[in-house]
């Protein structure tokens, strides 16, 4: 097991070796010059050469690159460009907003979505399953910044059940502990008994957390719809049937548990583009996650920013997949890492 | 009704509704199970068998299938007339089942002990660890080595026959097995295994002094495990008899058929060609009323297109439903060594 995690983790170099090849000609081959960019549009062409020359970009392409990989080497992501700050120092910044984000978008699209699948499945050709398959396609057919627009004028605008955006109502004070604000709010709650922090966490988070997961949510529903009817049909199906366990039983444990397979490949796949694909969303709901931070590096032609940020998301994006196949052997036991 | 018939099937037919037309799966069929007894459903595949099992623990799946009419009298009850839940409690307690293929028939993702411990807490009210040791003990029973050990095992690290050994154990978790389905319990196994699983089965039958229906469609498994014998074809039962009789005096052309394309010492030493049962099945989309082995049949006569003959009674545990034989036993008075005789043609 642990030589199988060693093997995985050496794959990561690979693979991260690709990555920065890609992002790296990517962005110097996009027009645009960050040099211009930050200096604004009256600069003069001798101030733009010398900035220029400051940050390397007067130098050869591969000269750049050369030097580029030697700093990701030493785990160094350089200084963004925009505020000068480390850009390992702004994802962690960002992070936790993210991370927060993704997993209450994860646990919306995955109760709901296995839920839906399992409704559908058992009742295969009823209305509901017409229904709740329809409304997954809709979902899965939805751009997500329209959705979350739609969400934003629905429910903030007309109704004002919900803020537009933000993570918490800028009017409390408090000191993040973790990060993560619901948890942070619970914190909080221990300690003096005021649950407005923890409210307002929460109220901040439901519309972006539900425009966030409304994709994953339809493709998890359609995943276990037809991975949990093609168990169904399985002989051992028959044989708990036959030995008389009861319906409710033989559903949500021995068919489920086998069905299960699939939908972790899939919401794991998730949870990696969630982290990324957050973009969208946070920039609508202006929450200060990696998306919107990347998005406005992206937005400045912020290279380092860029970089870095498509690097830490890809190493995330490969350690979570890690992390679900060794999921895989929890829930299969005749999968046996080596 | 007599008091030693534990199960009795009478008048059914079951049909599967298609997109190409209405299978008739099984036709007014009769049977009846003696308490204690091994009853052999025999006949090749798609002859309704398995149909007919599945219809007494209604595990047909409807629809497509559809029960068109009879009853099925267990313990003084129409299980047709009970609702899913007074059936899934005689399931498994009363009356349990082992399939074909032990292969695919244990759950994969779960421990052999936790699946045969839930058929426990599924029919009795007790804790998991009463259960596991009732596991344990069971797993004994059907002779298992080291049953403390094997319940943590999961199926894929079992041998076939020690997997259709545990499915026997399920089949036999709760307080009072009654009626025991076996669907082809041996087919997929080594031959040599399936000598032990059908011993297992029949000492476990007389410990236990349960039924067993046994379906399979080899004369060879009937003849060692049997006590009493339905030999259908095309969903009619055509001939019913006592293993005895029905080993001894063959009397339908199909049951001599299959007796007939059975390998033996006797038949190799002078060819090395297996007799068979010449044409194929009738299609049950298309079958009419006419006997459905008619179009096999050496014997057929034009009768035998128009309708499906009455029972002939040729002892008191031996029937045919055949017009030729009923003829004969109608121009001669003694029935039994008058009938078609077995032989090479």
């Amino acid at each position: 097991m642990l030589k199988y995690i060693l093997k995985r983790l050496a794959l990561l170099i690979p693979t991260l070796f690709g990555v920065v090849t890609i992002v790296f000609f990517m962005i110097a081959l996009s027009p645009g010059d960050p040099a211009r960019v930050m200096l604004g549009e009256r600069a003069t062409a001798a101030s733009i050469e010398k900035l220029r020359h400051e940050l390397g970009l007067d130098k050869p392409l591969y000269v750049q690159y050369g030097l580029y990989l030697q700093r990701v080497v030493k785990l160094d992501l350089g200084k963004s460009i925009k505020s000068g700050q480390k850009v390992s120092e702004e994802i962690r910044d960002h992070l936790p907003a993210t991370v927060e984000l993704a997993i209450w978008a994860m646990i919306f699209s995955t109760t709901v979505g296995i839920f839906l699948g399992v409704m559908s499945a058992t009742r295969k050709n009823s209305w509901i399953d017409f229904g709740s398959m329809a409304s997954a396609l809709v979902g899965v057919s939805m751009p997500v910044f329209w959705l979350a627009l739609v969400f934003i004028m629905i429910f903030s605008v007309k109704l004002d059940l919900f803020p537009t955006g933000g993570r918490m109502n800028i009017r409390y004070y408090f000191t993040p502990i973790s990060g993560l604000y619901v948890l942070d709010g619970f914190i909080v709650l221990l300690k003096s008994g005021d649950p407005k922090v923890l409210l307002s966490a929460l109220h901040h988070l439901v519309l972006p957390a539900i425009a966030l997961g409304t994709i994953p949510l339809a493709i998890t529903a359609r995943i276990t719809r037809s991975s949990l009817l093609e168990v169904l049909n399985q002989d051992y199906i028959k044989t708990a049937r036959s030995a008389g366990i009861k319906e409710r039983r033989v559903i949500y444990r021995y068919a489920l548990k086998n069905a299960l397979l699939p939908i972790i490949t899939v919401v794991g796949l998730q949870v990696g583009m969630l982290l990324a694909g957050a973009i969208l969303t946070e920039t609508v709901f202006s929450w200060p996650g990696i998306g919107k931070w990347l998005y406005h590096a992206i937005e400045a032609r912020d290279y380092p920013a860029v970089q870095g940020g498509i690097i830490f998301i890809s190493i995330s994006f490969v350690l979570i997949n890690l992390l679900v196949d060794i999921l895989y052997s929890v829930v299969n036991p005749k999968i046996r890492l080596s | 009704m007599d008091k030693d018939i534990l199960l009795s099937m009478e008048d059914i037919s079951v049909s599967f509704y298609t997109h190409r037309g209405i299978v008739k799966a099984v036709r007014n069929l009769n049977l009846q199970i003696k308490k204690g007894e091994t009853l052999a459903l025999v006949g090749e595949s798609g002859c309704g068998k398995s149909v007919t099992a599945h219809t007494i623990n209604q595990l047909i799946p409807m629809p497509p299938g559809k029960i068109e009419s009879g009853k099925v009298i267990f313990e003084g009850r129409d299980l047709l007339k009970l609702d899913d839940k007074e059936i899934a409690a005689l399931r498994g307690k009363r009356i349990s089942m082992i399939f074909q293929e032990p292969m695919t028939s244990l759950n994969p993702v779960f421990k052999i002990g936790d699946q045969i411990a839930d058929v426990f807490m599924a029919h009795e009210d007790i804790k998991k660890d009463e259960a596991m040791e009732k596991t344990v003990k069971l797993l004994e029973l059907v002779k298992i080595p080291a049953p403390e050990r094997r319940i943590k095992d999961y199926p894929h690290q079992l041998s076939g026959g020690m997997r259709q050994r545990v499915m026997i154990a399920m089949a036999l978790a709760s307080p009072e097995p009654g009626l025991l389905i076996a669907d082809e319990p041996t087919t997929a196994l080594d031959v040599t295994i399936q000598a032990q699983i059908l011993r297992l089965i029949y000492d476990l039958k007389q410990d236990i002094k349960m039924s067993v229906l046994l379906i399979t469609h080899d004369m060879g498994v009937v003849a060692e495990t049997a006590d009493r014998v339905i030999v259908m074809y095309a969903g009619r039962k055509m001939e019913e008899a006592d293993v005895y009789s029905l080993f001894e005096n063959p009397s339908h052309p199909y049951t001599q058929g299959l007796l007939n394309s059975l390998p033996s010492n006797e038949k190799y030493s002078d060819s090395t060609r297996l007799e068979a049962i010449k044409g194929t099945i009738p299609d049950l989309l298309t079958i009419g009323n006419e006997c459905p082995f008619e179009n096999r049949c050496p014997f057929a006569m034009s009768i035998c297109r128009e309708s499906f003959p009455e029972e002939t009674k040729l002892d008191d545990d031996h029937s045919v439903w055949c017009h030729y034989v009923s003829d004969q036993v109608r121009t001669h008075t003694r029935a039994g060594s008058l009938l078609p005789t077995r032989g090479k043609e």
